[in-house]
C-alpha cells in the first residue's frame, strides 16, 4: 500500500496482504510492558490519566433508570475526598437508557456511549441493527459501540462485514463510532489483525476489543496486535484510529501497564482520551484506591468508595 | 537442613518461601535475611516479605472469607481436625526444625505436641462456641431478641516471637475457626516452623487464602499490618509499650478490633480457651417483633 490518495472509507482492502501476526513475539512484547519500573510522580499521573480514560460502563440485563443515575453520579463524582480528579471519559450503557443518561449528565462533560447493533450477539438483520444506532444516536449518545458480525466473519464473508460498518457508520452522523470485534470469538490474533484492519478501513473511530460478555475479553496481547494494525494503518494513510480495550482490565495496576504498551507503540499523540479508552466498570475504584492510597500511605479498602 | 559429615551426598537445602493466597511465591521483593543458630552459622535464608506481599496477602484474605465464614461449623472443624492429622504427621519434621533454630530437644517435642492438640482443642469447639457465646436476651417489649456471633473478617496477626509453632498455631486456630480469614507474621526469630506448617495447611482442606503467612522483619511490617483499611482487627502478641501504642493509633483509622496477648504463656493450659475464638467475632443482635 502507498500514501498516495485512495479512498480508504468505502473500499475493502486485500485482507490476505495484511501481515501475519508472530504470537511468540507478542507474548514476549507484552511481557517486556509489564517489566517497566515506574516511579511514584509518574505512577500518580498513569493513574489519573487512566481515570480520564475510563467508559464508565454498566449493560446488564438487570440495569434500570436508578442504575444508569447513580453510575451517572459515580462518573461525576469519582471520589469527592480527592481533588484534582479528572472526569471519567464517557459512560456507556445500552440504547434505552441513554435518554436517562443524558439527563443526569446534563450540563457535563461528560460523552454518553450507547452500545448498539444488536449488543453483544449482533445476530439481528441490518435494518433492525441501523434501527438501534439511529435510536440511541437520536435519544443523545454521542458515541456508539458496535459489534461486528463474528458469524460472517469467520464464515469468510468479509464484504458484507465491511458494508455493514460502513451502513452503521453512516447512521451514527456526528457521533464517534468504536467497532467492537470481539476477540475472545475470532479465536487467532491473525483474524484479530485482519478484523482490525478491515473494521479501520470502513470508518471505524476507535477499534475495541470485547463486549465484556466473552471470556477471554481484553487481554494484553490482543490489545497489542490492534495498537500494531492502528499504527501501521497511521503510516499508510495518515488517519489516527482510537483504542478500546473492554472487560478484564479491573486493577490499576494492569490499567498502567495497558499504558506502557500505548506510550510505547503508538507514542504520546494517543495518551489522551480523545484515542485511547479503557471499558470498565470496576476499574475506577480500584485506580483510586490506589490514589488514595499514595496521598495517605496507608492501603484501602472498597467499603470507603462508592460503589459504581 | 545441614549436611552430615561424612556423607558424599550433597543434601538439598529447602527454600522458605511464603505463603499467600494458598500458593508459594517468594517475596515479591525478591529479598532475603539469613537465619543464623547461635554459632552465627546460617541455617537458613529466610523471604523479608514487603509490605506489598502483606498487601497482596490481604487481598487473597478478603477474597477467602465469605466463602470460609459460609462453611459450616462441622466443616470448619473438620478442616482443622485434617490440619492436626498432618501436622501429627509430620511431627518429626517440625521438632529437627525447632532444635535446628536452637529450641531444646525435650521443649520441642512438647511444643510441637501441644501444637497438635491445641489444633484438636479449637477444632472441638467449632460447632459450641456459638452456642455458649450467643444469647436470647430478656426485653420489655414484645420482641424476640436474640445476639449471635459473625466473624469480624480479615484478622492481621504479628505471631509470637518467641514460640515459633505452638504460639502461631495458638492465634491461627481460633481466628479461622470462628470463618475469619488471616494474615500472619511469622515470629522473626523463629521463622522456619511457620513456613513448614503453611505446608501442612496447604496439605490439609484450608482453602487458599484463609490463612497467608508472611516472613520478615517486625519493624518494616507493623505499621502496615495495623493501618490497611481492609483489615478488620489485629492481634499482636508481644510489643513494647511505644509499639504497642503506634499500633493502637494507626488501627483506629477504619477502627479496627486490637487484641492484645501479650505476656501469655502459650504453654500453660490456661492459653487455650473459647474466649480467643470470640475476640475475633462480632455480636449482632436481632429484635425480632412477635404477637402478644
Amino acid at each position: 500500500m502507498s500514501l498516495t490518495a485512495v479512498d480508504t472509507t468505502t473500499r475493502l482492502p486485500d485482507l490476505s496482504a495484511v501481515p501475519a501476526v508472530d504470537e511468540v513475539g507478542v507474548n514476549e512484547r507484552v511481557a517486556r510492558f509489564q517489566s517497566r519500573s515506574i516511579k511514584t510522580a509518574s505512577k500518580i499521573e498513569a493513574l489519573k490519566l487512566v481515570l480520564s480514560m475510563i467508559d464508565l460502563t454498566t449493560l446488564e440485563g438487570q440495569d434500570t433508570p436508578g442504575k444508569v443515575r447513580q453510575l451517572c453520579q459515580k462518573a461525576i463524582h469519582l471520589h469527592d475526598a480527592l481533588p484534582d480528579l479528572p472526569h471519567v471519559a464517557a459512560v456507556c450503557v445500552y440504547p434505552t437508557m441513554v435518554g436517562v443518561a443524558r439527563e443526569a449528565l446534563a450540563g457535563r462533560d461528560i460523552n454518553i456511549a450507547s452500545v448498539a447493533t444488536a449488543f453483544p450477539s449482533g445476530q439481528a438483520p441490518l435494518s433492525v441493527k441501523l434501527e438501534d444506532t439511529r435510536m440511541a444516536v437520536a435519544a443523545g449518545a454521542n458515541e456508539i459501540d458496535m459489534v461486528i458480525s463474528r458469524g460472517e466473519f469467520l464464515a469468510g464473508h468479509h464484504g458484507r462485514v465491511f458494508d455493514e460498518i460502513v451502513a452503521i457508520k453512516e447512521a451514527c452522523g456526528d457521533a464517534h463510532l468504536k467497532v467492537i470485534l470481539e476477540t475472545g470469538e475470532l479465536g487467532t490474533l491473525d483474524r484479530v489483525r485482519k478484523a482490525s484492519v478491515l473494521a479501520m478501513h470502513a470508518g471505524a473511530d476507535f477499534i475495541k476489543t470485547s463486549t465484556g460478555k466473552i471470556q477471554p475479553a481484553a487481554t494484553m496481547q490482543v490489545t497489542l496486535v490492534m495498537l500494531q494494525a492502528i499504527r501501521d494503518y497511521y503510516y499508510d494513510t495518515g488517519r489516527m484510529v482510537g483504542m478500546k480495550p473492554a472487560g478484564g482490565i479491573s486493577s490499576a495496576k494492569l490499567a498502567v501497564h495497558y499504558l506502557v504498551m500505548l506510550r510505547e507503540t503508538l507514542g504520546n499523540a494517543w495518551m489522551t482520551p480523545d484515542w485511547f479508552r479503557f471499558g470498565a466498570s470496576s476499574l475506577a475504584n480500584d485506580v483510586l484506591m490506589q490514589l488514595q492510597k499514595q496521598k495517605t500511605g496507608v492501603y484501602q479498602s472498597p467499603d470507603y468508595f462508592s460503589k459504581d | 537442613m545441614a549436611q552430615k559429615s561424612g556423607s558424599k551426598r550433597l543434601s538439598v537445602a529447602k527454600t522458605y518461601k511464603i505463603y499467600i493466597d494458598g500458593k508459594f511465591p517468594r517475596t515479591e521483593s525478591g529479598r532475603y535475611f539469613a537465619l543464623e543458630d547461635s554459632k552465627g552459622g546460617v541455617i537458613a535464608n529466610v523471604c523479608r516479605s514487603s509490605r506489598k506481599d502483606f498487601r497482596n496477602a490481604v487481598v487473597a484474605a478478603r477474597k477467602a472469607q465469605p466463602g470460609w465464614a459460609k462453611a459450616s461449623a462441622y466443616l470448619r472443624g473438620q478442616v482443622l481436625y485434617r490440619v492436626a492429622e498432618m501436622l501429627e504427621g509430620r511431627r518429626d519434621q517440625f521438632i529437627a526444625e525447632l532444635v535446628l533454630q536452637g529450641v531444646g530437644q525435650r521443649a520441642a517435642e512438647k511444643e510441637v505436641d501441644l501444637s497438635i492438640d491445641r489444633l484438636i482443642y479449637f477444632a472441638g469447639w467449632a460447632d459450641k462456641y456459638q452456642q455458649v457465646f450467643s444469647a436470647v436476651n430478656p426485653v420489655s417489649s414484645s420482641h424476640f431478641n436474640f445476639s449471635i456471633l459473625e466473624p469480624t473478617g480479615v484478622v492481621s496477626m504479628l505471631a509470637p516471637n518467641d514460640s515459633g509453632l505452638l504460639g502461631l498455631v495458638s492465634n491461627v486456630a481460633p481466628t479461622i475457626v470462628g470463618g475469619n480469614t488471616c494474615i500472619v507474621l511469622a515470629s522473626e526469630k523463629l521463622p522456619l516452623c511457620a513456613v513448614s506448617f503453611a505446608e501442612v495447611l496447604h496439605a490439609s482442606d484450608v482453602p487458599g487464602g484463609v490463612v497467608n503467612i508472611l516472613t520478615g522483619h517486625r519493624s518494616e511490617l507493623t505499621g502496615q499490618f495495623a493501618s490497611h483499611m481492609d483489615v478488620n482487627a489485629i492481634i499482636y502478641c508481644d510489643a513494647d509499650r511505644k509499639t504497642a501504642q503506634s499500633l493502637q493509633h494507626a488501627a483506629a483509622d477504619n477502627i479496627k478490633r486490637v487484641v492484645s496477648r501479650t505476656r501469655t504463656d502459650w504453654f500453660k493450659s490456661s492459653a487455650q480457651h473459647p474466649y480467643l475464638i470470640r475476640d475475633t467475632q462480632e455480636v449482632k443482635t436481632t429484635w425480632h417483633p412477635i404477637g402478644v
